[in-house]
């Protein structure tokens, strides 16, 4: 492939607990290749080390071993504040829990990435609504997340993660604790995000169903890669 | 990340648990309060005297037979006095500061005062007309005297010089007790009539020379009971009827001419009548002025103050640290609000910021609420001890300063947890 290489992991390890009796490690060495505008899936059972994988993809973990570059910057040689910069930045994260601010609006959760980001208020503002706009959440923007579905909270949360346009969107579970029919919905959010917009897209989940529908399909089973194949792919709805 | 956006988020957070910041304010509240009560009534009662006293003369120089002190007198013949306990006594006619001291003191002082008041009184005395009557005080003073009381006339004259030299029998009386007397207020027809006054089984008539306008702005008159008020005469008719030779003090109005400090002057006033005193075991004497009363007040305010500002500060400590107690019991419930935050890319700086803002802001809201009870409290208490109440500028611009200063102190170490939070375990708190 000759498109950029965004995610680069080689032999990343990653323990728990160092130099206690109860050590713990938990990724054995893995490498992973993502290019820009994939659209790959994470899937295993639970306690294979997707969640651990997924916190040091999304520079919320440092690995223990091993070399990591996410699109270019070595993330060995990243400070404290330099982690903040990226989450900040490049990554977008949606949860299986949504993790919307309680006290917050709709718009203001979706400002807040923009607002680490130093962007001035009248900005920030039109931005926000614009992705409240782009997953058709507009007219919901003043209402508090706990006025909202569960549906509508994930598409505000995924208008959240692409509030600093990051190169790559990282979805934990996106479905987890929705209903298929809404979950589907998500999924398309998704897709259109990749097909439209050329996000990359790195979807952990425990569903093979939802797995098929991207493009490839990266298996963890104990901390190791076990397979890796070509996901069925799916053409946007809309 | 913007300060404005922080006060906002900080706002926005103490509005949603609304008791709860109440209640944690509530130290602060009470301590600034306090402070400010205090420093409103003390610079109202500062400012009421001062004004009062440049009134009466602030420079003048009070000089008064007093006690010596215990050390010189019983504590020495006894050698067994309990400390703080001693035998008041006031000065008999004998300790009186005699007229040829005063004489003496003129001549040898005479480039440096510009008059003396000399006063000596009668006592209480009730003056009686066709069944009315009016309490007064009975007052002789000299020229300087009069002088210094500087008399707004609502009818007749003043006391002449010559009058005064004469020891006249002659007097001027309060517009208040004319009206008691003979029910008007044509103060004229006052002026010239001859009142008896009854003092102490005695008897003296006087004849009203003018009425005078009796100021209503003094603190010594309360309500509806009838007042008492001061009928001025001659001195040398006083002491005519009295025979007393001396007084117990006199007041040294100072040269405006001299330059010379008025603690320098006072302590040469009081070499020159140690000559006379120094014989005596029981009195000497001192010399005062209402400036040195002014600080006398000013540093027993002062230490009222300090006591009080004390307490105070243990209020707003104990305030201080509820704020940081009410900041860690926030800070672990909105754990998973900062792993959130942490996730979004907020730096461990922006997170830190956040909350001490936070804890100031919660700070400086119960500082100002505390100000405006301070001072509502203190004009309270100024009003009832009849003083226009004047808040203290610099001890509020001082207090708020201290709120903030309390806040970032009790803010930190909750925020600085909060900073150092690992996003992935803050994310997945339960």
């Amino acid at each position: 492939m000759d498109k950029k290489l965004i995610i680069d992991m080689q032999g990343i390890v990653k323990r728990y607990y160092i130099g206690k009796p109860n050590e713990l490690e938990v990724l054995h060495g893995v490498d992973l290749k993502v290019y820009e505008g994939e659209f790959i899936s994470i899937v295993g059972q639970s306690g294979s080390g997707k969640s651990t994988l997924m916190n040091v993809i999304g520079a919320l973990d440092l690995p223990t071993i091993g070399e990591y570059r996410l699109d270019g910057i070595d993330m060995f040689r990243a400070k404290e504040n330099d982690l903040s910069a990226i989450r900040n930045r490049q990554i977008g994260f949606v949860f299986q829990t949504y993790n919307l601010i309680a006290r917050m609006t709709a718009l203001k959760n979706v400002e807040l990435p923009m607002l680490y980001a130093g962007m001035g208020r009248r900005a920030r503002n039109e931005r926000a609504k614009e992705l409240l706009r782009m997953v058709d959440m507009e007219d919901r923007m003043d209402h508090s997340p706990d006025e909202l579905s569960g549906g509508q909270k994930q598409r505000v949360a995924i208008a959240r993660a692409m509030a600093n346009n990051p190169s790559i969107i990282l979805a934990d579970e996106p479905t987890g604790a929705l209903d298929s029919a809404t979950g589907h919905l998500i999924m398309d959010i998704f897709h259109r995000l990749n097909k439209e917009q050329g996000k990359t897209i790195i979807l952990i989940t425990h569903s093979p169903e939802l797995a098929e529908e991207t493009q490839r399909i990266v298996t963890l089973h104990d901390g190791m890669i076990t397979g890796e194949r070509k996901g069925g792919g799916k053409i946007a709805a809309g | 990340m913007l300060l404005g956006e922080n006060i906002l988020m900080a706002l926005a957070a103490i509005r949603s648990n609304k008791l709860r910041s109440f209640l944690t304010m509530l130290g602060i509240i009470i301590g600034i309060s306090a402070v400010i009560a205090i420093q409103t009534v003390g610079n109202s009662l500062t400012a009421s005297f001062s004004d009062t006293m440049t009134s009466l003369g602030a420079s003048n120089i009070m000089v008064g037979v007093t006690q010596r002190s215990d050390k010189d007198t019983e504590g020495a013949e006894s050698g067994l006095v309990f400390e703080g306990y001693r035998n008041e006594r006031t000065p008999g006619e004998k300790d009186y500061i005699k007229d040829d001291m005063i004489e003496d003191f003129e001549r040898e002082f005479s480039q440096d005062i510009e008059y003396i008041i000399e006063s000596a009184g009668l006592g209480n005395g009730t003056v009686g007309i066709e069944g009315n009557s009016a309490k007064v005080v009975v007052s002789g003073g000299n020229e300087g005297y009069f002088r210094s009381l500087d008399l707004e006339l609502v009818a007749g004259r003043e006391i002449g010089d010559k009058a005064i030299e004469g020891g006249k029998a002659v007097c001027l009386i309060s517009d208040y007790a004319v009206g008691k007397l003979y029910n008007t207020e044509d103060y004229e027809k006052a002026v010239g009539q001859c009142i008896e006054v009854v003092s102490g089984q005695k008897f003296y008539d006087l004849t009203i020379v003018g009425v005078y306008k009796l100021n209503d702005s003094g603190m010594l008159f309360g309500g509806n009971t009838e007042r008492q008020t001061d009928l001025y005469t001659t001195l040398k008719y006083v002491k005519s009827k009295t025979h007393i030779d001396g007084y117990p003090s006199f007041t040294v109005v100072k040269s405006s001419a001299s330059t010379e400090s008025s603690n320098d002057f006072r302590s040469r006033i009081q070499i020159f009548f140690d000559k006379y005193y120094h014989t005596n075991r029981l009195f000497e004497v001192t010399t005062s002025s209402y400036e040195s009363m002014l600080e006398q007040m000013t540093s027993m305010l002062g230490s009222i103050s300090l006591a009080i500002s004390i307490i105070a500060g243990i209020a707003l400590l104990v305030g201080g640290i509820g704020v940081m107690n009410i900041m860690l019991v926030s800070i672990s419930e909105r754990t998973r609000e900062i792993g959130i935050r942490k996730a979004l890319g907020a730096t461990n700086g922006s997170i830190r910021l956040q909350f001490i803002i936070e804890a100031m802001m919660l700070c400086i809201i119960g500082g100002l609420i505390g100000i405006i009870i301070g001072v509502i409290g203190g004009s309270v208490a100024a009003g009832a001890m009849d003083v226009t109440a004047k808040a203290s500028g610099s001890s509020i611009v001082l207090s708020v300063g201290f709120s903030m200063a309390i806040g970032l102190f009790f803010g930190y170490y909750p925020a600085n947890k909060a900073a150092k939070m690992n996003p992935i375990d803050a994310l997945t708190y339960e």
